[in-house]
Formats: structure tokens, sequence, C-alpha cells
């Protein structure tokens, strides 16, 4: 049954790829050591861990010392602000991010709104785009950080982080930026877009679950979320994941390599796929913005469908995809990135998203293509 | 392929053996939990869902987490609070089970792609009923037996529905889901209703409808003699003697509930029986109601050990008379006609007669 299965939820998380999984074995075979240790073996999965993080380093534009590894990318985004927010003895201070980031930076961002930091949430266009002058607009004499999330999970949509961190840059104000499903599908590069920190996460590129990391800027000073040992240079207590960094190393490394040709690849079947929809079944529209996204991602609202229901269909029928964001079970609060959209409830509920990535190739977007407009016919002939 | 069925599976040893006899007989079964409740509430919790999901695994099926908490909350938890705020006594499983289980997913087991739903309840479809009707009957179980809360499902619902569980006895299922190592083997049994912690009624209304409680009242006899006073009528079932807070040496229970008058009518134990019911919304399991009155026996709420009668029905309603007097006949209780095992119909009972 698994040899049938389309996954089409890479956005969610990917398989690994081969080589970074024969690294993983590698080093939990062989590399057991505490790399904290001074003995020999000490020594080898220290050196396993620094080869790690220079290829981190290489893959977000940072200098491998400024690599912190966390275990996601979910906690490297509550430790950027944290650190950027409540480190000071100065009165509480300002935050600004969108209204589309990822609920690793809202649920924290709500939380020292709580604690009295003032929290601005620019807005985004019907497209999910925000305006950088906007975001200029929004910095005041307080602001003490920028947060934005670079492509957004559930449609895919891609900021303008260039400009966002230059004006940030100029206005002397430090620019978080959350990578995490940028890595691997679009260049990545934090000097470009004047980043002071910047996230990500390894098994959205192929890599092992488990294992993230914050690039943090020289310069910028981190305060560990995590605290309890010297490790990371005191940046992040707790003995290192030392296969998991061997993976999530290895992932960057691939993840750089050949990642126009990928990249053109991914849209190519994402292309197909929007056109194959369009094609076969009536009343349907894009969340995505196709000139503005991440080329594996297609968000699309299925009207009159309940997109849950319609997800468990291909589900039944073999199909990997996702209803907006994954979430815990029996939560189906309309997504608050569409919502932003300004889609209604009904229209956010009706929303599935494909994420095309390794393994992918056009028979089967051609299959699900096959599939797709029966079940689709099948579930709104119920729901209507 | 087998064919495909849903299992609503709440977290529970029934609906675990249901869901496993399915899947044992080469059927594709889909598990599906309905989050219905908030999760404070005893079933439909996370805990449960958990259990589900645990169970389908156990199982190698499918499972899914279907929410309906908006739906559940505007069709079922108030309609329960108007119910006693209206002087009645509400029974919200059976608008549960029609609503959720037999309708909403139903409607959601055809889209994707299953005919059938099952469910855990102890009951039995007859296939072969006269001119290729179905028939609801009791559960073999006669203790566990939950067709009064089924009363109202239709022909086409029945079509569609399968009780695994119907042949079985509770000991048999428990020791059924022994034998597969079900973790819900030893779950107890829930008695309550499932939105309502603790049988606390009063405190479900109130976190409803703040705005609409009655205030205190007086309680008074058949005569109109006042006796004491209440804090408001949603206290107050049928029946009901406990909590009364009455100084009269008679022992005395609810009688009858007047919202308008916002008053609590009680009388003791001879007083308490009624000669029959007026019941509306009214269905017959056949389909369509009898053209003259019929002999059922009638039960007026779901541990009642039934009264024989005659039911005169009457438009979408009807009139039942019992034989013999019946105690504590609840308004908004479902009054439930049995011809031996087989379910007839039943109705809502709108008043209860003298």
């Amino acid at each position: 049954m698994d040899a049938e299965r389309l996954y089409l939820d890479h956005n969610a998380t990917t398989p690994l790829h081969p080589e970074v999984v024969d690294a993983m074995a590698r080093v939990l075979r062989e590399v057991y050591g505490n790399p904290s240790s001074s003995h020999a073996l000490g020594a080898a999965a220290r050196a396993e861990l620094e080869q790690a993080r220079e290829r981190v380093a290489a893959l977000v534009g940072f200098r491998d010392d400024e690599i912190v590894f966390t275990a996601s990318a979910t906690e490297a985004n509550n430790t950027a602000l944290a650190s950027a927010l409540l480190a000071g003895d100065g009165p509480p201070g300002h935050l600004v991010t969108s209204t589309i980031e990822h609920p690793s930076v809202v649920e924290p961002a709500a939380r020292l709104s709580e604690v009295g930091v003032k929290v601005t949430r620019v807005e985004v266009d019907a497209e999910g785009r925000l305006d950088p002058a906007a975001v200029a607009a929004a910095l005041t004499a307080d602001t003490q950080l920028v947060s934005i999330l670079w492509a957004n999970n559930e449609t895919g949509v891609v900021q303008d982080v260039a400009a966002i961190g230059a004006d940030a840059a100029t206005r002397g104000v430090p620019f978080h930026v959350d990578a995490t499903q940028a890595l691997g599908k679009v260049p990545v590069d934090g000097s470009a877009v004047h980043a002071a920190m910047l996230s990500g996460s390894a098994h959205k590129f192929n890599g092992p679950k488990g294992v993230g990391f914050l690039a943090v800027r020289d310069g910028i000073e981190l305060t560990p979320w995590v605290r309890g040992g010297p490790q990371e240079r005191r940046r992040r207590g707790g003995t290192e994941n030392v296969a998991g960094a061997v993976g999530l190393g290895v992932a960057a490394d691939l993840a750089v390599c050949g990642l126009e040709e990928r990249a053109k690849r991914y849209e190519g079947l994402r292309d197909r796929l929007w056109a194959g929809i369009q094609a076969t079944v009536p009343d349907v529209r894009s969340n995505t913005p196709l000139d503005a996204a991440l080329p594996n991602t297609l968000s699309v609202e299925f009207r009159g469908t309940a997109g849950d229901v319609l997800v468990e269909a291909l589900d039944l029928e073999g199909v990997c995809v996702s209803s907006g964001a994954a979430c815990a079970s029996g939560s189906i609060e309309p997504s608050h990135v569409l919502s932003a959209l300004g889609r209604t409830p009904e229209e956010a509920r009706a929303t599935v998203r494909f994420s095309v990535g390794l393994g992918v190739d056009e028979a089967q977007i051609d299959r699900v293509l096959e599939i797709l407009p029966r079940l689709v016919a099948r579930v709104r002939r119920v729901s209507s | 392929m087998s064919e495909r069925v849903v299992v609503a599976l709440s977290g529970g040893v029934d609906s675990s053996v249901a869901a496993a006899m399915l899947s044992g007989a080469g059927r594709e079964v889909v598990g599906i939990t309905l989050a219905l409740a908030g999760d404070a509430s005893r079933c439909c919790s996370l805990a449960d869902a958990e259990d589900a999901r645990r169970v389908a695994e156990r199982l190698g099926v499918t499972f899914y987490v279907a929410n309906y908490r908006d739906q559940f909350r505007q069709e079922v938890i108030e309609f329960f609070a108007d119910e006693y705020l209206a002087g009645r006594t509400p029974i919200p499983c059976v608008a549960c089970n029609q609503r959720f289980k037999f309708h909403h997913l139903m409607e959601r087991a055809a889209a994707l792609g299953a005919d059938r739903v099952a469910t855990g309840h102890y009951a039995r479809i007859d296939r072969a009923g006269p001119g290729g009707t179905f028939r609801l009957l009791r559960g073999l179980d006669r203790g566990k037996d939950q067709s009064y809360y089924l009363f109202d499902l239709s022909q086409e619902q029945l079509g569609r529905i399968e009780f695994p569980l119907g042949e079985l006895t509770k000991p048999e299922v428990r020791e059924q889901a022994r034998k597969l190592g079900l973790r819900t083997a030893e779950k107890p049994e829930s008695q309550e209703i499932c939105f309502v912690p603790d049988n606390d009624y009063a405190s479900v209304v109130e976190a409803i409808r703040p705005d609409a409680l009655p205030g205190e009242g007086e309680i008074v006899d058949e005569a109109g003699a006042v006796l004491g006073k209440h804090a408001g009528i949603h206290h107050f079932t049928v029946g009901q003697r406990r909590g009364l807070r009455l100084s009269s040496d008679r022992k005395l229970y609810v009688k009858r509930i007047e919202a308008a008058a916002n008053r609590v009518v009680v009388a003791d134990g001879a007083g308490l029986g009624s000669s029959g019911a007026r019941l509306e919304r009214v269905s017959w399991i056949a389909g369509a109601a009898p053209n003259e009155s019929t002999r059922a026996t009638v039960h007026v709420r779901y541990r009642h050990e039934g009264e024989p009668a005659r039911i005169e029905p009457d438009g979408s309603g009807a009139t039942v008379r019992f034989d013999e007097p019946v105690r504590a006949v609840a308004p908004g209780q479902a009054a439930v006609f049995y011809d031996g095992d087989a379910v007839v119909g039943g109705g809502w009972i709108a008043e209860a007669l003298a």
C-alpha cells in the first residue's frame, strides 16, 4: 500500500534523502561520544558536529560559529523572540511582525504582548504579500525586532525579505527571518537580506525531524532559551543531537546543490497540477500567487467543500495532502493565514494544500488529477 | 476491494469492538471520532479521542477526527438548555444520534465513499421486515439495549446503519476486547450525558443561557398552596424528590413544572401518575403512521419498564393512553413504542395527561 502512496505534503514534512539516512546511520552506529568530552570519542563527535555546522552556515550565508543547533525551528523562533524582547532590563519594547506568521511566532508574540511588549502585526494584501514600506512604517524608536516569515507554509507566498531587512538595517533594528519553508526551495542568503537572526529546520528539506537551528549574526547577543550547559557556546544547553545535526548538515549540502534546477522541476509539477485542476474541476481558486510563491506549493480553494473531508477522501485513495496547516487532532479553526487574506471561514475551510518535493514526478501528478475531480464532486454532492 | 464502512469510534469499549468485528470480517474500516463537546467533558474529550486513535492503530484501520463542535453546541447543547428553561426534561442523546452519528457522520461517510455507518449501539436491524422494510429491534442484551435512543431513525438511515454488537452481551464485548488486547477493554461505562459533568444539569443551563435564567419562584401543591421557594425551574425534573427542601411530613415529588408561572408543582406519590401523554414530532419506524389507533408497550424514559397502551395517531403527533397510570411522565422525554422486541415508533412528550 505504501508503494502506491502519493505524497504531496512536503510542506508538512519531507522524506529523508538516502544520503542523509546513510550519514546519520553511520554516526548513530559509530560516533556515540559526547562532543563535550575531552577524549578521542568526544573529539570525533565534536568534529562531526562542527562539520555539520559549516554546512548549515554555507546554506544560509552565515559564519559557522554563528549557527546554534536547536531541536526545531519552533525552538529557534521562540529563542529569537524572547532573546530580542525579554533580555534587557529596560521597559518592554516593540516587536514588528505580520498577520500571516507561523504559530511558532504567533504564540510567542501573543505571550510577549501579555507581558507588556507592544506587538505590531503588519497586514498583507489579498495575495498574502507584505508591503516592505508598510513594515518600515511600523518601526519606532522602541522597536527591538522585526520578525517575518520568509515563505508562508500554507500558501507559499514569498516576502520581499531583502527590502524588509534593508529597511530594518537602515534603522538599526535587528531583523529575524524564519526561513523554514524557504530552505531548499529558493535561494536563502542571510547577508543579502540583512538578517540578524535566521531560523530553519532540517525536516522541511529532506533532513531528520528533531533538529533545527538559529543563525545569530556575530555581535547580536543571544540569551539562551534552553539553559543547562556550556554547549553551543553557551547559547543552548543540552548534549548535542550529533546524528541529527549531521543529518541536517548533509541535507543542507544537498539543498544548496542543484537548487535552481530542482526549483524549476517543482514549479513545473506545481503548474501542471494547477492547470489540470483548472481544466477538470469547476469553481476553484488558488490562494497561492504563482509568480511570487515557493515553486512547490499550491493552496486551492475547492468552493463548497469541507477541506478536511476532501483531505480524508484523498487519503483513502492514497493521496497525502493537507487542509491548511497541520494542526492538533480535531482542531479546524479557519486558518489565520487565509483569514488574513480576506477569506471567509467557509472559503478557508474549503482549502487544500498540495506541496511537491523529492520523489514526486509527472506521472504522480497525473494520477492525482485522475482521482481528484471525482472526489471533489462527491464531497460537494454531500455538502450541498 | 472490500466494502468501506465508517465506524463512529468514541474511545469506549463498545465502538472499539464494533470496529474490530467489522475489520475482522474483512471490511475496510474507517474509524472516525466525532469531536462534539468541549474538552472538559467526559466523552468526546481529547483523552477519549486518543483512546480511539490507539484502538484504530491496534486494529490497523484508518482513523480521523471530525470536528462538529459548533454544530453540536447549536443543535444539541443549546436545545438542551432551552428545554430545561421551558420546564421540560430533555434527552439529548436521541438528537445526538440522529443529527451527528446518523446525519453528519453519514454524510461524511458518503463523501468518503462509504455507504454504511456502524456504531457500538446495542440494537439490531432486521433487514427482512414486511414489504422489504427495515425493522429496529432491541439489542439481545436486554440490560444494555439502546434502541430507545434510536426510535426516530428513518428507513433510509436504517438501510445504511450497522450495529455489530446487537447480538452480543456486554460481558461478551469486554471479552472480545480483552482477547484483541484493546486498551479500552476495562474502560468504565459513561452513564452521564457527555457534556454534563457530574450530572450537574443546572450549571450547564446557566453557562449556556446566562441571560435567560428564571429567577426564584414558588413551590406549590396541586391545590395551589405555597409550600416553599425554588431557585429556578431549571433545577427540577418531573419525578424528582431530592432538593425540594420542603418542611412537610409527606413524601413529595415534582409533578409538573409550569414555566410560564415559574412554578414547580409537587404531589405525593399517589398524585404522580398519568393516564396518558400528548406526543409531538412522532415518527414511525415503518415510515408512516398507522391508519388507526394501535396498541404497543410504551417506555416514557430510558430505564422505564414499559406500560401497555393505546396510541392514537393525530397528524404529526399522537395521544398515548396507558392501561395503568404511569409515574413521572416528563415533558421533553421520549415515549418509545415497542411491539415485543421491535421499536414501532416514538415521539416527544409534550404534556402528561392527568
